[in-house]
């Protein structure tokens, strides 16, 4: 597909009504379930009307596209990513329901729109409002909502298939092997389902995980989640690259939008089962940075362990930012100047057989540990056409990487990230189909 | 312990040769003169030929299409005063000095090769700042050299007679004996880590934890006999070690630990491999420690983190005196936060030993890492007041 542009806002008129009457009595009496009145509160439109020239908050991204946004979408500031667990007792058919009510309500918030018939402020006066309301008056912020299907979905751990879908896993969906040096906590891992929601205002994406559980209840609830304040990678030649938490910039060769082919070559799913042709794969992990150590970390060593220069972010090898490391190169005793345990030579593509992936990762600060240390890091967000290809680079990285010292791996997911989604249908649709 | 790959490889380049009438580490009351240099293909162009005494800060930028180093050197042009090396074309690296008056000279090397290129007179003024020329500086830092290098083999000898007590009582069933030792015997090891750590498969062979582990890889060293020696933490379902299995474990750990000694004869240090040995040792207590994640199953975490603090501690009176020349605040300020830590740790001592890390209390934990920051800012300071 071609590199996505901001859309002018303009109303959808398939997305507003819709929810089924399990998803509307969670948020209006079902008695006015159904009614139709449609655009409940329509927020990009009141945005737009006011506002004077097009920023980067008017930006609307379409919710039904050939793949689902929030990919290659020029990565927005803020993110909230949530995973799910359907709930006991949910049987295949409520949980196609959910899926459904899911795909209406996102649709609507990615336009800018309250969810549900009424809204937030607009329905029965005796009933809860539908839309939970903090986004009142805000534009949609570049939302884009990206659902995914974890391995635990298709069986779980009892070995149980729940929604009778266990032959429809891919081979390549299972859970991510132990890497060296992981101390993964269960209860910020894994997961049946998946949200990230995005957006350049953090209001807004945090809007869309809390109507989208709350539409859950019942059905499906949230196991762990995530907020990220900054992004950490840029997905179009149009954005800056971003700096991590360490102070400096890093994934410089990401994957960018503009890339058709390599978005086609190393995101989208090609040879898997036909329900996730177009899709991918999701990888999370939750990376504590040991921020205190290396605050203190001279500035040498610092440079050294990334092996670009911490002012321009350019590799130690010369040149500026965009300039292709030379890992040949060597200084004083014939060393290279981009050591053999630098990351910038570990996770390149050239020392990865040409692996590539999208990256999509955001700063994270969570208040402090017990320890009085920073809980803060970086929410690791890859998109790839097979797991297989993070788990080659991580394996590389998890056994060398100078900044293992530096940092550890807390929370892992993997994720089948279906295609988008046509009108009319809902996510993930022809897993079911 | 997973390696902190730096301090012994890449930084160890550098040190001795530039420390003679030069200290970085300027007091941030005292900015002095800034200057450009342009290293190009062909030449080595500074922005001024003269500066006040004190501190100066230098910011080379390579012009030309080869790696460059700028030397800044006294007036003989041999003897460096102060240098930055390994500057890739394209990027700009500063170099920040402190000089008393006196005659200099600038150089660029493009190419790292030959004697260097547009070599031209550097005058330093006088100024309201002092900056006192320490000539017995040398011989200071090869005594401290020569001493740690001493401490270090000291360390392993013991680690290898402790080691072959332990492991002989583990491999023949002794279990008391061999948890009666595993501690205090680990201490060595802790004490001179950062050295242990730099020898490649060594560390991982010796002190690899299980979490550090990947798939199928073969868990040896002292952490996977402390995982048999200490069930109790275990997962469910966790089998004790057969016999063979303990042998193997048991001799690999005394194999290893040889070769270690053996790679420790010839060692030396360089002053910044020994200020920034200090550091890492620090951040070891910082990361693993005080975490209880080094020692998970029997819980000694407090040994390992009075080891690391004694070879941090011997790496810094080493140096001590040639710090109290240069900067004697920062060496009150590391006197204090050292002996306030030490406070703190005396006060887990049980007979011979500490506490378990399962028996201190949340606040006694939090006391320790708060001092362990208090002493980490300071000591961090350490490389760049002694070493350029």
């Amino acid at each position: 597909m071609s590199a996505e542009t901001p859309l002018p806002p303009t109303p959808d008129k398939h997305s507003a009504a819709g929810l089924s009457r399990r998803g509307l009595l969670g948020l209006a009496g079902a008695g006015v379930a159904g009614l139709g009145l449609g655009v409940g509160g329509d927020r990009a439109y009141i945005a737009a009307a006011s506002a004077a020239a097009p920023s980067p908050a008017t930006a609307v991204y379409p919710f039904y596209q050939e793949h689902q946004a929030g990919i290659v979408t020029p990565a927005q500031d803020r993110l909230h990513f949530a995973a799910f667990d359907v709930s006991a007792g949910t049987t295949r058919a409520g949980l196609i329901e959910l899926l459904r009510d899911w795909t209406v309500a996102a649709a609507a918030m990615a336009a800018g729109r309250d969810i549900g018939d009424f809204g937030a402020v607009s329905g029965p006066y005796d009933a809860p409002p539908e839309d939970t309301g903090e986004a009142l008056g805000l534009p949609a912020s570049g939302l884009t909502i990206t659902f995914g299907f974890g391995p635990s979905l298709f069986e779980n751990a009892d070995g149980v298939d729940r929604f009778g879908i266990r032959a429809r896993r891919p081979e390549e969906l299972t859970e991510l092997p132990h890497f060296p040096g992981d101390m993964l906590e269960p209860a910020r891992s894994g997961g049946d389902l998946c949200i990230q929601a995005c957006a350049d205002d953090p209001q807004v994406a945090v809007h869309a995980i809390r109507n989208l559980s709350r539409i859950a209840f019942g059905r499906a609830v949230i196991r762990w989640s995530q907020l990220g304040f900054g992004r950490t990678s840029s997905t179009s030649t149009s954005q800056a690259t971003p700096r991590n938490l360490f102070g400096f910039k890093d994934g410089t060769s990401n994957i960018k939008a503009e890339e058709p082919d390599a978005a086609d070559g190393h995101v989208w799913v090609r040879d898997g089962p036909a329900w996730l042709a177009g899709g991918s794969y999701l990888v999370a992990r939750r990376i504590r940075m040991t921020i205190e150590t290396w605050d203190r970390t001279i500035l040498r060593e610092q440079e050294a362990v990334f092996g670009r220069n911490k002012g321009e972010g350019a590799p130690l090898s010369g040149g500026t930012e965009f300039t292709t490391p030379d890992f040949a190169l060597t200084g004083r005793a014939d060393l290279p100047l981009i050591g053999a345990a630098a990351h910038v030579r570990l996770a390149h593509p050239s020392r990865n057989e040409g692996i590539r992936m999208l990256r999509r990762g955001y700063n994270f600060v969570d208040g402090t540990d017990a320890l009085g240390r920073l809980d803060a890091g970086l929410f690791f967000i890859s998109f790839q056409s097979n797991p297989e290809h993070y788990t080659a680079v991580q394996l590389n990285l998890a056994r060398h990487d100078a900044l293992n010292e530096y940092i550890r791996h807390v929370g892992s997911a993997l994720f089948a990230v279906p295609p988008g989604t046509a009108h009319g249908s809902y996510v993930g649709s022809a897993l079911f189909a | 312990m997973r390696a902190r790959l730096l301090p012994l490889t890449a930084v160890s380049a550098f040190g001795l040769f530039a420390l003679t009438g030069c200290v970085a580490n300027a007091p941030a009351d005292s900015a002095g003169a800034s200057l450009t240099v342009d290293s190009s293909t062909d030449g080595c162009t500074v922005s001024a030929g003269e500066a006040p005494a004190g501190n100066l800060s230098f910011s080379i930028t390579n012009s030309g299409d080869q790696v460059t180093e700028f030397y800044l050197l006294a007036d003989d042009g041999l003897r460096i005063v102060g240098e930055a090396e390994n500057i890739g074309p394209g990027l700009t690296r500063d170099l920040v000095v402190q000089l008393a008056e006196g005659q200099y000279v600038t150089a660029c090397k493009p190419g790292m090769t030959g004697d260097g290129i547009g070599k031209a007179g550097f005058t330093v003024t006088a100024s309201a700042q002092v900056v006192a020329v320490d000539e017995d500086l040398e011989a200071q830092i090869e005594t401290a050299n020569v001493n740690y290098a001493s401490y270090v083999r000291d360390q392993v000898a013991q680690l290898v007679t402790g080691t072959d007590t332990f492991a002989a009582a583990y491999s023949a069933g002794d279990f008391d004996t061999a948890r009666g030792v595993y501690a205090s015997t680990r201490s060595h090891w802790e004490r001179v880590e950062t050295v242990a750590e730099s020898f490649g498969d060594l560390d991982p062979q010796l002190d690899l934890r299980e979490a550090d582990l990947e798939d199928g890889q073969d868990w040896t060293g002292w952490h996977a006999i402390e995982k048999d020696l200490w069930p109790a933490d275990a997962e469910a379902g966790f089998a004790a070690y057969p016999t063979e299995e303990r042998q193997r474990l048991a001799g690999l750990l005394v194999q290893d630990t040889a070769t270690l000694n053996e790679k420790v004869q010839t060692l030396s240090f360089t002053l910044s491999q020994q200020t920034n040995g200090a550091i890492g040792l620090l951040d070891e207590v910082a990361t693993g420690k005080v975490t209880g994640e080094e020692e998970f199953w029997s819980h000694t975490d407090l040994w390992d983190f009075q080891a690391n603090i004694d070879g941090a501690a011997v790496l810094y009176a080493g140096v001590r005196d040639i710090l109290v020349d240069k900067d004697a605040d920062l060496a009150d300020s590391l006197d204090a936060e050292f002996a306030a830590l030490q406070t703190l740790l005396d006060a887990q001592r049980v007979g011979d030993g500490f506490t378990l890390y399962t028996d201190l209390s949340a606040a006694e934990i939090k006391a320790l890492a708060d001092q362990v920051n208090a002493l980490g800012e300071p000591l961090n300071q350490l490389t760049a007041s002694l070493v350029l």
